[in-house]
């Protein structure tokens, strides 16, 4: 069971935790036109990549969303950001 | 009978005499034996069948590497199914019974089916899928499969204790090398948590020698122990380390005793040292599965831990060095030892169930016990669970830890190092985190493997009965891959996990090839190493205590009043009111609704309050429906989307202040649209200008809905002007009640006048009381949930997932329009604009009439066309109403909204009936009761 940390509460049990979306996606700005493809890749193309891979998280008790980066391979975790800073 | 007791040694307590049961006859034992042990002292040879053809099997090993004795225990009325015989502690009263074999596993009905062999090799299922036909084959193997027998009895009290511990060093294993770790790092100020899965320290201890380091194993075992104690180490006995997972979590059970679940703790440790040991390897010959045909290190481990002769006149076949202290031992102990040579010839076991010999090649040895070793293998399970890497001795003849995962360190037998000495050196410099220096080895090992296209049936795994000829006809049908050899033919599959089989199968698969071991590779380890119950996982995690239902404040109340309480949504709720048939009492709550006033609890309601500067751009991105033009004092109707454009949930939103809202989302979504909302807060927003916090437990929400419903809130002299003039629909008012605030919303659910009245969760009693008694004077009462449902249906009014399905859009139940004029971004704009949200053939939500005097529609049903019929759609909703006299129903139906009175084909589960398309509001389609 892995343990991840939280930005807010710490290393805490990944069962309270809620995967949310690869992090680094920006929504298209919809009041202009948007294509079929650009939309499609927005809401359903990932990276799924092997290895380093950023994330967003929810912690659930808190209800905090962060940027996590972690190995996909190795589940070892490179690192939180309170998603506020990250920029993603 | 050819196993005995001795007359003395071991660790069980021969003052005390255990009596049990085996397959219907009595036996006794001692504390400290196993139940296989206890049989075995009492010459009980056959101890199971095996899994295909019922071979008569005796035990193989002394521990968890026993394929072969696996029994249903009873005690005390509790029985637990296929308990390893050779880990089940013996107990007072015990009622064994082998598993897969009947009536005994000495005659059991079913070994003729061991003629059938030829005709259940490998595959055989996975042929009869191809040809003739599986379905002949069916009811017969699945009559046949399985192990054990549930009684169907739940244990009372079964229930695992859950503990999360830490510590600086785990070292699993409590033999030589552990012990000598543990101590080494206890003495070091370190914090050690030492496990053993048997009841007692020494380990390998009791298979090899006896004395360490100049003292008796006894007293040396014991000095480890207690000054591992002494300095603050901790000793788990009886407790197994079943597997290691992410980030070095290590999984410990710890037995409690037979019919209680064992205690689970998650033990997160700095480090890891493994000194788990090694096993004995079975030997590949013909008719290897023979009762008496046992493991050498095993029959040591019989005799020094239990006090066990396993026989008389002993034949040993060993090719390695391992096993000289333990044919010493059973000289010693009385027993008559030949050591043949396993290389002289093809060899045979002779015999049936009771063992006469043994043949290699021409030569012949008579034996009642034929003890057999072909090398030891290092217990790498938990290295392989944490990733570490395996390298393969050819000095050895074994597979041995290589590279080493995070935080880990093998030490001992574990780590290929088979001496005493030089094991005792590697445990201390472990346990510093350091590597020891290389020393020499005195093991010595002949490589002797499967040898493909020799005669006979030669067993390789022994509970799933697959042979060496299943393995090369898996090699001929191209499954080479280990992996596939694996699911081919199941080797390695039974409880054992392939602990004795592993090794011989992979090495078969090798020859067959003509490759070095190695190359052919190992399949995956995976936790659990040894079977555990699964409650063990789950602990206290079940029922309530997994999921618990949320209670509403005014429980009390609603008890009294005789409520039928139900789970809605999550939620404990009543259903409908008094001692009535639930159709009866829901019928008349709706007309009682429609005549004077329903009161009902709304609690569960959702009330997620935002918040702060941005909180108006914010809530008119998350809506469907324009939010930013919604004044204060204001309610408005609307749909929360996905990005993909579908519905997620639906509500109305009210405005308290310029800078504050309350979102009702529908009561079993409150969680989801929280955290939803939340995402987005901290995605983009500044989260400093923004927030939102849900009040829905805070608050508690009674509605008063009917003709009546003014006059009962009037009653309760609010300092607030009800009149339709001052307080019309979808407004909100904030007053007080009894000193305590009090949001009045005019919102409605039923198509009547409604008043929502939400305070204080901790003042709703009153105000429910208070209702309750001012409705009585109109003879209204309180009406439940399936009261409401009817209510609303008869209005068309939809609830977001039932009526709305994965795909529906607004646009289809009516709300098209801020689809094509809404100008700002929301969530799902672009969604609602695609090909498919454009499709003319969408589903529409519509009603149905069903014609006269025909029952209620059923829900769930499909709406066909053609005569190949294809579903056009479905009944999302359906109810006799009351207010109406007939049945009501809502559908989602293609082009629905353009087929008004169109007559549909109605199919449900064959049966075929026809409706007719209606608009979805079925009573009072002009909203005259709304204002009057
Ligand atoms: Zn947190």
């Amino acid at each position: 069971m892995q343990l991840f940390p939280c930005p807010f509460c710490g290393p805490r049990d990944e069962r309270e935790f809620h995967f949310a979306a690869e992090a680094g996606k920006t929504r298209p700005d919809t009041t202009g036109a948007v294509s079929e493809a650009d939309w499609a890749a927005y809401l359903y193309d990932r990276r799924n990549d092997k290895g380093r891979v950023r994330e967003v998280w929810m912690h659930l008790p808190c209800r905090e969303v962060f940027v996590m980066e972690r190995d996909s391979v190795s589940m070892e975790v490179l690192g939180t950001t309170a998603f506020r800073k990250a920029g993603a | 009978m050819t196993g005995r007791r001795t007359e003395s040694g071991g660790l069980i307590d021969r003052g005390t005499t255990l009596r049990f049961r085996f397959d219907g006859r009595a036996y006794t034992g001692h504390p400290g034996d196993t139940l296989a042990s206890a049989l075995l002292a009492n010459g009980v040879r056959v101890l199971g069948r095996s899994f295909k053809y019922h071979r008569p099997r005796g035990v193989w090993g002394a521990w968890f590497d026993d394929p072969n004795a696996i029994f249903d225990v009873a005690l005390e009325g509790n029985e637990i199914p296929n308990c390893p015989a050779t880990t089940t502690p013996l107990v007072e009263g015990m009622e064994a019974r082998v598993v897969n074999a009947w009536p005994s596993a000495r005659r059991d009905v079913k070994g003729g089916l061991d003629l059938l062999h030829r005709w259940l090799g490998a595959g055989f299922y996975y042929k009869t899928f191809i040809w003739p036909d599986w379905h002949l084959f069916e009811p017969s193997i699945r009559r046949m499969a399985g192990l054990g027998a549930l009684d169907g009895k739940e244990i009372p009290d079964y229930v695992a204790d859950q503990i999360h511990d830490a510590c600086d060093l785990l070292v699993v294993g409590g033999g030589a090398a552990g012990l000598a770790a543990a101590r080494a790092a206890a003495e070091a100020g370190q914090d050690v948590v030492l496990v053993e899965d048997h009841p007692e320290l020494g380990g390998g201890l009791y298979r090899s020698g006896e004395s360490v380091e100049g003292k008796a194993r006894a007293e040396w075992v014991t000095e480890q122990g207690a000054t591992i104690a002494k300095n603050g180490g901790r000793i788990l006995t009886g407790t197994t380390a079943f597997g290691v997972y992410d980030h070095g979590l290590v999984g410990l059970a710890t037995e409690r005793g037979f019919a209680r679940a064992p205690r689970l703790t998650r033990m997160r440790a700095r480090r890891v040292v493994m000194a788990t040991g090694a096993l004995d390897r079975p030997m590949t010959f013909a008719d290897n599965d023979r009762p008496g045909v046992m493991s050498l290190q095993a029959a040591a481990e019989y005799l020094t831990r239990y006090g066990v002769l396993v026989g008389r006149r002993i034949a040993v076949l060993s090719n390695n060095s391992a096993g000289e202290a333990a044919i010493e031992a059973l000289r010693a102990a009385g027993a008559e030892v030949t050591e043949a040579d396993p290389g002289a010839g093809p060899i045979r076991a002779l015999g049936g169930k009771r063992l006469s010999g043994v043949r290699m090649g021409e030569k012949r040895l008579e034996c009642d016990t034929l003890l057999v070793s072909s090398g030891l293998t290092p217990v790498v399970h938990l290295w392989r669970h944490a990733g570490g890497k395996l390298d393969w001795s050819d000095e050895k003849s074994a597979f041995v830890p290589g590279a080493a995962p995070q935080g880990m360190m093998a030490i001992g037998a574990a780590n290929g190092t088979f001496d005493l000495e030089p094991a005792l050196a590697e445990a201390r410099a472990a346990a510093l985190g350091k590597p020891a220096a290389p020393t020499g080895n005195s093991y010595s090992i002949r490589p002797l493997w499967p040898e493909p296209g020799t005669k006979g049936r030669q067993w390789i795994d022994f509970q799933h009965d697959v042979t060496l000829k299943d393995v090369e006809l898996a090699a001929r049908e191209n499954y080479i891959s280990v992996e596939h050899l694996k699911r081919y033919t199941t080797l390695g599959m039974a409880g054992d996990q392939g602990k004795t089989s592993n090794m011989a199968g992979l090495a078969a698969m090798a020859a067959i090839q003509g490759k070095p071991i190695p190359e052919v590779g190992t399949t995956t380890f995976r936790p659990p190493f040894v079977p555990v119950p699964l409650e063990l996982y789950h602990g206290a995690r079940r029922g309530q205590l997994l999921n618990p239902l949320k209670r509403l404040v005014l429980e009390p109340q609603h008890r009294q009043a005789g409520a039928a309480l139900g789970e809605y949504g999550g939620w404990l709720r009543p259903g409908w009111y008094g001692p009535k048939p639930a159709d009866q009492a829901v019928r008349d709550e709706v007309l009682m609704a429609r005549k004077t006033a329903g009161i009902f609890d709304g609690s569960p309601l959702g009330k997620i309050e935002v918040m702060g500067p941005d909180a108006e751009a914010f809530v008119n991105f998350i809506y469907y429906n324009t939010i930013a033009t919604l004044q204060p004092g204001h309610i408005r109707y609307g749909f929360m989307l996905t990005e993909s454009g579908a519905i997620y949930d639906d509500g109305v939103i009210a405005r308290l202040g310029p800078e504050r809202f309350v979102i009702s989302c529908s009561s079993a979504h409150v969680d989801g649209v929280e955290a939803m909302l939340e995402s987005w807060r901290q995605d983009g927003n500044d989260p400093d200008r923004l927030f939102v916090h849900d009040a829905t437990q805070h608050w508690a929400t009674v509605t008063v809905t009917g003709p009546k419903a003014r006059e009962i809130v009037g009653a309760l002299g609010l300092p607030l002007d009800l009149t339709r003039a001052a307080f019309p629909h979808m407004t909100l008012r904030e007053s007080d009640f009894a000193g305590s605030p009090l949001r009045v919303a005019r919102v409605s659910f039923t198509g009547d006048v409604s008043f929502e009245l939400s305070l204080r969760a901790t003042k709703a009693a009153d105000l429910w009381t208070a209702l309750i008694d001012a409705g009585a004077q109109h003879d209204a009462g309180p009406i439940g949930i399936e009261a409401l449902s009817v209510l609303r249906a008869e209005k068309g009014f939809i609830v977001v997932g039932k009526d709305t399905d994965g795909e529906t859009m607004p646009q289809d139940l009516g709300f098209g329009i801020p689809r094509l004029k809404k100008k700002s971004a929301f969530v799902g704009d672009r969604g609602l604009h695609t090909e498919a949200a454009n499709d003319p053939n969408r589903r529409q939500l519509v009603g149905l009439t069903a014609p006269e005097g025909s029952p209620t529609l059923p829900t769930g049903a499909h709406l066909v066309t053609g005569d190949r019929p294809r579903s056009e759609g479905i009944i999302t909703s359906s109810y006799f109403s009351p207010t109406l006299d007939r049945p009501i129903a809502l559908a989602l139906l293609e082009r629905g909204a353009a087929r008004q009175g169109e007559t549909v084909t109605v199919w449900h589960m064959g049966q075929v009936r026809t409706a007719t398309v209606a608009p979805p509001c079925a009573l009072d389609p002009e909203g005259g009761r709304l204002d009057a």
